[in-house]
């Protein structure tokens, strides 16, 4: 049963078993814009939680992505490279930046549930 | 004053709406202490056009300019025929006083000639794709530098003893602090053994073709010796006419090219405004630094074009971008532009052909006189010979001849000795047998 | 009588109807009048055309190393009329400031006089090259000299170092000279404080220089805040680097005790002087504790924007800064006048950073500069920077009714505007500045400074008469009073009457397009 959780900075991370999904929300698709660029991690990049993970880049703003949990960078969605779109398109799914092997799942307890990341936004 | 349009009356009205007193109430946050009164500037007051005319004429008239005298300088700088129509052109108000495009819909104009030059250079230097231009050649040399550290994620930069000085001492500045630069051995004449100094930390090979003395290098071998270490190589080029008759970086495995565009379109103007091309493979378009203009389409359809990629740029990314760079060339892009479209291939090609002649029979006149002997024995428009004299009294006699002989190597590497007795010596398409003559007979006159 | 026999109309048509007879849709041509479309140069031109006569001669290949060119170039063919047609046909696809008012803040849009063009074309300026000997340059180089005096005697500032070839590049050369003063005293700082409201050049050039940047907030006054600089100080920061004017139009009033507290701090004040036109001829930098600030000669002195450059970027230097400036350095002796190209030759007590680039500087802009400098003198610098301040708060006070000014006026040369004014009424900055083009002006900049939203930074400089300034108003005062009134229409999808509508800059980012590429013979011949 996979479980997803979101940090105030807008990111979404999907727990299967120790690996994790990780991409932006729909919110902050929406705010960014057109997705004209994804500058993803290597496979094999050790990421700390917090640590600057993906940059994100519409016309007229670059965005660091971080990442909600530590871990080892385990695939990258290549597809983003040809097709930035999807990031727009289906943010939370198809739109997905990379995975992850997670290091600590002790961390993803602190993270929002689907419905406290709503309520965050709707006070934004 | 003639270029302030308001009156008294105007300004008057203006603080009557605004509803202060005096200008001074306008500049209240201003601390007193740093307000001063015209008498703190001992500087003149409000002159006409006449006056102003007459005192820069006079301060122009003391300089012997270079289409007066035979004259032969290179060294990084050239001089060649402009046609009239290229500064007709950009004078034009609409090219002259626009600005940077970056409201698209109304600056096409400038897009569109910007798309032109970025293809116009990518032809020239056989590379996949160039930039809107840099400041010049010496400082898109020190931009090269830094992106090929940031692609190889390796400090070291390996410079060839053949690069113009300036250009090599450009890069040391600039450089960032965690960088090693390191300076091959200066051989005149000779192509240095560049391949054994390149290592697993160097991030590039910076080599000039044809370098500051003048000779042609061979590009092949130096881009395999860097590729099989991992590394990229730097191709520059000072005078782009050369790209008329030799084979062009990209063609040779150069993976970014900075070059110096002055010698087409613009003048020599004492070393300033020039214009900086850069160009370099597909693959590293996102860490390439300046201007890039796109193809796109409007609202409605039509084909235009856009500022793009602007994300890599200091206005977005800030501390994070490729570089700090603001301004291109603009205008001097647009000459150069302008100058390559009226050349044309044929009228390259014959440009190239005209300044390799001129130059290989004044190189042929100069090393029969004795003690003359040419350093260089491939050469484009520009070669070095060595004197039985210092060359820079050599120049500094035949100055008083009126005759500008070249750039004495000394000027650019003063410490070294071995350049004590050699002279850089150009000739472009505006050289005449007559300038030859004169030179050769000045020359024979001052070693004898 | 004699009769007209040619059968050619003279009468005007029927003055009686009211109606102008019109047609709709396309042309024929696609062209409209006097706006013309333009292709690209690779699509006209032909095979063996050239605009240029060179005489063809032969050469041996023997001198070229065997690196002879085996391919072509690629380039077209044009004869000069073709070529004169496409670039006059480009040219006015393009707005300038010859044509128009351009009320870009922090851009400095000033007449360019048309005497600095000629100055500049002047052979012994254009026609000496920069290695020739100095005997033979002496005028190039008292020029310069005398342009360093105007530069120094303006700001206050004992030294300048006239090489950098932009702002950016100034700046560069500004951090550059700092780094070096600390090394001099054995400091390793590397901290650079940078207010949020700063130009992206900023802290990109603090990075280039091999700092890191920590950002200051701005109050909601729009000044910087000063406790908040002072509160970061620390023996780890290099240098401040503040706009003054800053960002938001307004001069910093506590500039002077933040200026001292840096330098108690041990680190330097370096001054983007991009707002330099508010106060030449009235305030002195080097009065207000400034270390190094970089002067653009496309701003301020009025050199040509040119579509984006060549610019210029000297930087005046404090005592403390003045012994690290870069080569060459420019000297005065009873030989005259020479360039110090050498560390060597120089005194133990100068210690110049190195070199920002080949040879001396932007000489044309020199010129252009101080012939502009001796048009208008002393007073006519500030009388110019007093109708810059002038016209700007004209402005503010004409439209702050209708538009909404985040802060109190007055403002220095220019007038910060935000969005709050359009709330509500679906029109957003960009819209509002795209329906600007449509009526005949170019926008004002926009989303700079960031931090108001929206922002909608103004300045008209002192170049515009009250008749322009008036029109200006009229313009925006009715178009802001329409938005807020919800008659968007001619907001929505702006601008209508530009050469190009709304260009799509997605496209152009997802899939990069940097070159023209001909077609395939294939698709071609269909």
């Amino acid at each position: 049963m996979s479980e997803t959780r979101f940090t105030d900075q807008h990111e979404w991370v999907r727990i299967d078993g120790d690996e994790a999904t990780i991409g932006i929300t729909k919110y902050a698709a929406e705010q960014l814009g057109d997705v004209v660029y994804v500058e993803l991690p290597e496979t094999g990049r050790k990421l700390g939680q917090g640590g600057e993970a993906a940059v994100v880049e519409s016309v007229k703003a670059a965005s660091e992505v971080y990442a909600p949990i530590g871990g080892d960078v385990t695939a990258a969605n290549t597809a983003l490279t040809d097709e930035p779109a999807k990031v727009n398109a289906d943010p939370e799914g198809e739109g997905w930046f990379f995975k992850m092997k997670i290091a600590d799942s002790g961390q993803i307890a602190k993270l929002m549930t689907k419905q406290q990341y709503d309520e965050f936004v709707k006070g934004l | 004053m003639r270029y302030l349009p308001l009156t008294d009356t105007d300004r008057r009205q203006m603080l009557a709406r605004i509803g202060a007193r005096d200008i001074d109430a306008l500049f209240r946050d201003v601390p007193k202490a740093a307000i001063v009164g015209r008498d703190a500037f001992d500087l003149p007051d409000t002159k006409g056009e006449l006056e102003v005319e007459r005192i820069l004429s006079r301060m122009a008239s003391q300089d012997v300019a270079a289409g007066s005298v035979p004259f032969f300088c290179g060294a990084g700088a050239y001089r060649h025929h402009v046609p009239a129509a290229v500064d007709h052109l950009i004078q034009r108000s609409e090219f002259l006083t626009s600005y940077t495009p970056y409201q698209p819909e109304i600056a096409q104009g400038t897009l569109q000639y910007l798309f032109e030059f970025q293809t116009q250079v990518a032809l020239l230097t056989g590379m996949e794709v160039a930039n809107a231009s840099l400041y010049d050649g010496s400082t898109a040399t020190a931009e090269a530098v830094l992106m090929a550290q940031r692609v190889t994620r390796r400090p070291k930069a390996i410079l060839s003893g053949g690069l113009h000085p300036h250009y090599a001492e450009t890069v040391e500045t600039v450089a960032n602090l965690s960088s090693k630069v390191v300076r091959a051995p200066v051989t005149p004449g000779k192509a240095e053994d560049i391949a054994s100094l390149i290592d697993d930390q160097t991030a590039c090979v910076v080599v000039q073709s044809p370098d500051v003395f003048g000779l042609i290098r061979d590009l092949k071998l130096i881009a395999e010796a860097a590729h099989a270490k991992g590394a990229l190589l730097i191709a520059v080029v000072t005078e782009i006419v050369s790209l008329g008759l030799i084979e062009p970086p990209g063609a040779m495995g150069a993976d970014i090219v900075a070059a110096e565009g002055q010698s087409i379109g613009n003048g020599l103007n004492f070393g300033g405004p020039y214009v900086g091309l850069f160009a370099t493979r597909e693959k590293f378009l996102r860490q390439m630094p300046g201007r890039l203009v796109g193809e796109t389409a409007d609202a409605a359809g039509k084909r235009g074009y856009v500022l793009t990629l602007s994300t890599r740029e200091q206005h977005i990314r800030r501390e994070k971008a490729t570089s700090n760079i603001c301004t291109n060339s603009g205008l001097c892009c647009l000459a150069f532009t302008i100058h390559l479209s009226l050349l044309g291939e044929e009228g390259f090609a014959r440009l190239a052909r005209a300044n390799h002649a001129r130059a290989s029979a004044l190189a042929g006149r100069l090393s029969k006189i004795k003690g003359v002997s040419l350093v260089t024995p491939s050469f484009f428009n520009e070669f070095t010979i060595k004197l039985p004299k210092p060359a820079a009294e050599i120049v500094e006699k035949l100055a008083d001849d009126n005759i500008i002989a070249g750039v004495p190597a000394s000027r650019l590497m003063p410490h070294d000795p071995a350049m004590r007795d050699i002279l850089i010596v150009a000739a472009t398409e505006t050289t005449t047998d007559e300038d030859c003559a004169a030179f050769a007979d000045a020359l024979t006159e001052a070693l004898s | 009588m004699t009769m007209n026999n040619q059968g050619r109309p003279t009468q005007a048509g029927n003055t009686e109807t009211t109606e102008l007879p019109t047609i709709s849709g396309a042309t024929i041509s696609g062209d409209r009048g006097l706006d013309h479309e333009e292709a690209l140069i690779f699509e006209l031109g032909r095979a063996g055309m050239t605009g240029v006569d060179i005489p063809d001669v032969q050469i041996s290949d023997s001198r070229l190393g065997g690196e002879r060119r085996k391919s072509a170039v690629g380039l077209p063919g044009l004869s000069e009329p073709e070529v004169v047609r496409h670039y006059v046909r480009l040219s006015r696809m393009n707005y300038a400031i010859d044509a128009g008012l351009y009320p870009l803040g922090s851009c400095t849009m000033k007449h360019n006089p048309r005497l600095n063009e000629k100055m500049a074309r002047l052979p012994g300026f254009a026609d000496v090259h920069p290695l020739q000997p100095e005997s033979t340059v002496q005028g190039a180089l008292a020029l310069i000299s005398e342009l360093m005096r105007w530069l120094t005697v303006l700001t206050g500032m004992p030294a300048v170092a006239m090489s950098p070839k932009a702002g950016a590049h100034g700046e560069l050369c500004g951090m550059l000279a700092i780094k070096a003063a600390l090394d001099a005293r054995g400091e390793h700082r590397r901290r650079v404080l940078v207010p949020e409201s700063a130009h992206g050049t900023n802290p990109a050039t603090a990075a280039l220089a091999g700092f890191t940047v920590d950002e200051i907030p701005a109050k909601s006054d729009g000044h910087v805040d000063a406790d908040a600089l002072r509160a970061k100080l620390g023996p780890d920061v290099a240098a401040i680097m503040l706009t003054n004017p800053n960002t938001c139009g307004l001069f910093e009033r506590r500039i002077i005790e933040i200026a001292d507290a840096v330098h108690a701090a041990g680190a330097y004040f370096y001054c983007d002087g991009a707002n330099f036109n508010a106060i030449a001829g009235r305030v002195r930098p080097g009065d207000l504790g400034v270390d190094a600030m970089h002067i653009n000669l496309h701003k301020t002195f009025s050199t040509p924007h040119g579509g984006g450059g060549p610019g210029a970027g000297p930087v005046v230097l404090s005592q403390r800064l003045a012994p690290f400036a870069p080569l060459p350095l420019l000297v005065h002796d009873a030989n005259g006048f020479r360039m110090i190209e050498d560390r060597a030759a120089l005194p133990d007590r100068l210690k110049p950073f190195g070199r920002m680039c080949a040879f001396h500087g932007q000489m044309g802009m020199f010129v252009r500069a101080l012939a502009y400098m001796l048009s208008h003198g002393a007073d006519g610098i500030r009388q110019a920077s007093e109708d810059a301040v002038l016209s700007a708060n004209y402005i503010l006070a004409s439209l702050k009714d209708v538009m909404s000014a985040p802060f109190e006026g007055p403002c220095m040369h220019e007038a910060l505007f935000d969005d709050t004014f359009l709330e509500g009424s679906g029109v957003t900055t960009l819209d509002f500045a795209k329906a600007m083009i449509d009526e005949g002006y170019h926008p004002m900049t926009m989303y700079f400074p960031l931090v108001v939203h929206g922002a909608m930074l103004i300045e008209p400089t002192e170049s515009e008469s009250k008749e322009s300034l008036d029109r200006f108003i009229h313009v925006l005062r009715r178009m802001a009073l329409e938005a807020k009134a919800g008659k968007t229409a001619r907001f929505e999808g702006a601008p209508h009457y530009a050469p190009r509508r709304r260009l799509d800059e997605t496209a152009a980012a997802r899939k990069p397009v940097l070159r023209f590429k001909p077609k395939p013979l294939a698709q071609a011949a269909e």
